[in-house]
């Protein structure tokens, strides 16, 4: 255990960094990755793929950019309470443990796997929504193990948009609101180009252990012709995402019809009061009012939140990315078999 | 607590480490088939925890997790450092925090368990023998790591050892550090492109295309390479090896034979089927613009 003094020494120094940066918020720009952190994230999802697996990112934020020195991995998430109290102890021994090896003690966010990129969910924006409270400059990195057989790379850093949270915050996801704050499907993910550094020694030992070979794993992979079953399934959740989108429309038309049906009988109402009210003042009677909230005509109908149907599109928008990208690939690699053929 | 090992009796403290490497004959019979394969993670880590490392300390050293094959070979996935303090004659491992550690890493895979240990620096010292100890009571038959992060002897020597106790009697003469073939082939990161692991900053990932892009460059350059060869070969300016000629022919031959007819229709079937499909993907991204623009319409009402 560290003494206590070294513990509020910690926190001092921590305050201080946190003054600064209130002085000077800085967007941020950039996520360093250590190739540590990327290797550990990567055997972790690999290993628990198709399941998808979550764990803590360690690092330090430096104005404009995000450095993640380690992670740790979180156990597999099983729906009990005594599970959660478990990965909550879990998580503290972690790190406790980690900081005493000198480790990076600094949360900076969280990674996750994902399956084909459709990692857009409400859940997403919740944990960003917890770990916002707790910190101010916070990503998630996200890696998609079933592109890595492809000679893929998938790792993405991301966060919030502040437009998109503050909206949130203030349960603004209304048709109105978004459209005063011009906010749309784009604007809730920005995605953070991620930079990979290694210590001198890691780089020594690696170009020590590793000949200059002239082609890897990752160069077959690439230029393998059978794309066809990883296209399948991005059109297969492309036309699941579709059903969706099509039934959050339908959400909205209904209410539309339902607030318009509430209009006329509204101004029916109003209609019939005015003619009571001029009878009533013939006959030298108080006229009604006009208004009556306790009728159920004039109670508003809610809204349905606009976050699902955006998060959809952006679903949608990442299977169309993956298959105008897999399609132009498979472009070349053809054009490279017939170079191929023609030349025998 | 910190378990403090000193060695027991005078004798044991004089006790010699014996270290054969991998090729020396006698040691054929010791070591049965025991072999051992190393992830790039653990490297680095190692590295990394080396880096980290407190002021004074000369070495770090730390637990190995992983599994046996069933061939014998042990596969080291994963490592976390344990502190430890060492003086002329005794050494103490932090073994609550080994055991803290290793409840922590079960949790999430209970698929790797203790399988040694590693060490930095070149080579089995005299403390080692008493960690050793220690983790064979963790462990059956242990196996150490040494990873030389100070490049003592130039180059970036990182050997496994097994070690079994000579002993005459009851007495312990010395403890016998075996060295082992150690696979450092890492092909769980060639994934993901030694690109990136190698260079100390990299500024960019590569992206789809950028990644065809480099991959259709060696392509190229390693065909004309072998043309160059061949070319050689046959102008006589460079001997011909069997060997290589027989892979050539291999590969050209493993090329599947079209007719020009129906290699065109299956080329042209694919470019079609992906047309298809960029065109669908357009038809989605034009149709996901038309709704949001029908949405924001309808609010207006």
């Amino acid at each position: 255990m560290a003494n206590p003094a070294q513990a509020a020494g910690g926190r001092s120094f921590l305050q201080a960094v946190s003054t600064v940066t209130e002085e000077a918020p800085s967007p941020l720009r950039v996520v360093q990755m250590e190739g540590l952190a990327v290797l550990k994230i990567i055997k972790h999802c690999e290993e628990f793929a198709p399941a998808l697996v979550t764990g803590q990112l360690l690092g330090l934020d430096v104005g404009s950019v995000l450095e993640v020195t380690n992670c740790f991995p979180f156990p597999m998430r099983e729906d009990d309470e005594e599970a959660d109290a478990d990965g909550a102890n879990y998580q503290l021994e972690m790190m406790r443990c980690l900081r005493e090896v000198n480790v990076d003690n600094n949360t900076v966010g969280w990674y996750q796997s994902c399956l084909l990129g459709s990692f857009q969910t409400v859940e997403l924006i919740e944990t960003f929504m917890n770990y916002q409270e707790n910190i101010r400059r916070c990503v998630c990195i996200v890696y998609d193990p079933s592109r890595s057989n492809q000679g893929v790379l998938a790792l993405k850093a991301l966060k919030l948009t502040d437009s998109f949270m503050d909206l949130y915050r203030n349960n603004g996801l209304t048709g109105e609101k978004l459209r005063e704050k011009k906010l749309s499907w784009v604007d809730i993910f920005e995605e953070i180009p991620i930079k990979v550094s290694n210590s001198a020694l890691v780089s020594a030992f690696m170009t020590e252990l590793e000949p200059e070979s002239p082609v890897s794993q990752c160069d077959f992979d690439r230029l393998k012709l059978s794309t066809a079953p990883f296209m399948e399934r991005n059109l297969e959740f492309l036309i699941g995402c579709m059903d969706d989108l099509s039934s959050e429309q339908n959400k909205f038309q209904y209410y539309y019809r339902n607030v318009s049906r509430q209009q006329s009988q509204q101004q029916a109402w109003i209609q019939k009061r005015r003619q009571e009210n001029m009878s009533r003042k013939a006959a030298g009677e108080e006229p009604l009012p006009e208004e009556d909230p306790s009728n159920p005509i004039f109670k508003p109908i809610p809204e349905p939140s606009r976050l699902e149907g955006y998060l959809v599109t952006n679903q949608i928008s990442s299977y169309c990315n993956h298959i105008n990208g897999v399609a132009g690939q498979n472009f070349n690699r053809l054009y490279l078999m017939k170079g191929l053929q023609e030349e025998d | 607590m910190p378990l403090v090992m000193a060695p027991s009796e005078s004798s044991r403290a004089e006790s010699p480490v014996l270290l054969f490497p991998s090729s020396s004959s006698a040691s054929a019979s010791a070591s049965a088939s025991a072999s051992a394969r190393v992830e790039a993670v653990v490297v680095f880590n190692i590295c990394d925890s080396y880096v980290r490392r407190p002021a004074q300390a000369e070495r770090v050293i730390g637990t190995l997790l992983g599994s046996v094959l069933p061939d014998g070979t042990v596969h080291v996935r994963n490592t976390y450092v344990v502190p430890h303090n060492e003086s002329a004659d005794q050494v103490a491992l932090d073994v609550d925090y080994h055991h803290n550690m290793y409840a922590s890493h079960h949790k999430v895979n209970p698929k790797e368990v203790i399988v040694g240990w590693f060490s930095t620096g070149f080579g089995v010292s005299a403390g080692s023998t008493l960690i050793h100890e220690f983790y064979s009571r963790e462990v059956q038959s242990p196996i150490h790591l040494t990873v030389d992060t100070g490049f003592t002897r130039g180059d970036a020597s990182i050997k496994a050892y097994i070690s079994s106790n000579l002993s005459l009697g009851d007495r312990q003469l010395a403890a016998h550090f075996q060295e082992i073939p150690l696979d450092l082939r890492m092909l769980e990161a060639g994934k993901v492109g030694f690109d990136i692991l190698k260079s100390t900053i990299m500024e960019k990932l590569p992206n789809d295309l950028d990644g065809m892009e480099s991959s259709i460059e060696k392509l190229c350059t390693l065909s004309n390479a072998i043309y160059r060869y061949v070319d050689d070969v046959v102008e006589g300016r460079v001997a011909a090896d069997n060997k290589i000629g027989r892979f050539i022919s291999d590969s050209v031959t493993s090329m599947p034979k079209f007719s020009a007819a129906a290699f065109d229709k299956l080329f042209n079937d694919k470019i079609e089927d992906n047309l298809a499909l960029v065109y669908l993907s357009s038809l989605t991204r034009t149709q996901i613009s038309i709704a949001e623009k029908l949405n924001t319409a309808a609010q207006m009402l």
